[in-house]
């Protein structure tokens, strides 16, 4: 499923991509593995760190952000070894496609009902973020539960209660690279979305 | 200089990168639930390590050895994904 998705981000990347968006492109996957390796700390001696889904959707598009992210996950899993190789797939599917798709859309209904503007933009980029991890830590709960790990009514409220608290940091980092995206290159987004 | 803008943004990511030392060594939010649930037994070690754990081997100082991965890593990504993007679009442009 997530080579399927990984595919396809390929095939309409390849059909929209435009030059200008390629350094942008190549930006966001360096500022993506940076701000995650920065774990800030939450509530009970956990940590949280960036997705950066949301802000890739947001500023390019959800398939680009899957192949973004992909690329991410690929590198933190070969040669970080960090989120394993064997649950490579499914870190793709959660953080990948399902992060960006729904960090997109909920930013566009945001800013659909909030207006277009700066302040609909912004308070859009916190809930398409927020909601982004939300719902890649409930499929993820799914995974462990239908993997055996451990039963769904113990491992997804965990989960889901967790990133609702980590949701509210990606939501302000994505916010506030958002606003200094606004404040200093507003073309930027007015790029088309792939 | 308006075309360069992307140096100076791939510079603040290399800034970012660098305060990696600083960043919370807590168990994540995942990790977090699967010591509390005890599946984090089922977690098999990786077979073969590059720079395992965000620390540049061979390195006395564990601080600079974090940063090291973090930068190389930072610039890493930066060069394949500007590269896959590069040939998507180069591809493009002799086709039409």
């Amino acid at each position: 499923m997530s080579a399927g998705g990984v595919g396809n981000a390929v095939r309409i990347a390849n059909k929209k991509l435009g030059e200008k968006q390629v350094p942008l492109m190549g930006v966001l996957a360096a500022f993506i593995f940076a701000a995650q390796m920065l774990n800030f700390p939450i509530a009970g001696g956990t940590s949280g760190h960036l997705i950066g889904a949301a802000l890739a959707a947001i500023l390019l598009g959800p398939w680009a952000s899957v192949l973004i992210m992909s690329c991410v996950l690929i590198a933190q899993c070969l040669i970080f070894q960090d989120g394993g190789l064997l649950a490579l797939g499914a870190n793709i599917f959660n953080m990948g496609i399902v992060a960006s798709f729904s960090g997109y859309y909920l930013y566009r209904l945001a800013t659909l009902l909030l207006g277009n503007n700066r302040r609909g933009k912004l308070i859009g980029s916190f809930i398409g973020a927020w909601g982004s991890v939300i719902l890649a830590s409930i499929v993820c709960a799914i995974e462990l539960a239908v993997s055996g790990a451990s039963p769904i009514g113990v491992v997804l409220p965990a989960m889901a209660g967790l990133h609702a608290l980590i949701g509210i940091g990606e939501g302000l980092i994505t916010g506030a690279v958002l606003s200094l995206v606004l404040a200093t290159r507003p073309d930027l987004l007015q790029l088309q979305r792939i | 200089m308006k075309s360069k803008w992307w140096l100076i943004a791939l510079l603040s990511c290399l800034a970012v990168a660098s305060l990696s030392p600083l960043a919370s060594s807590s168990p994540d939010g995942l990790e977090r639930v699967a010591e509390d649930k005890g599946f984090i037994g089922l977690v098999q070690e990786a077979p073969f390590q590059v720079i395992a754990d965000y620390i540049f081997p061979g390195m006395g100082n564990e601080a600079v050895a974090t940063i090291l991965a973090g930068i190389i890593g930072t610039v890493i990504l930066f060069g394949v994904v500007y590269g896959i993007a590069w040939l998507l679009v180069s591809r493009k442009r002799k086709l039409a």
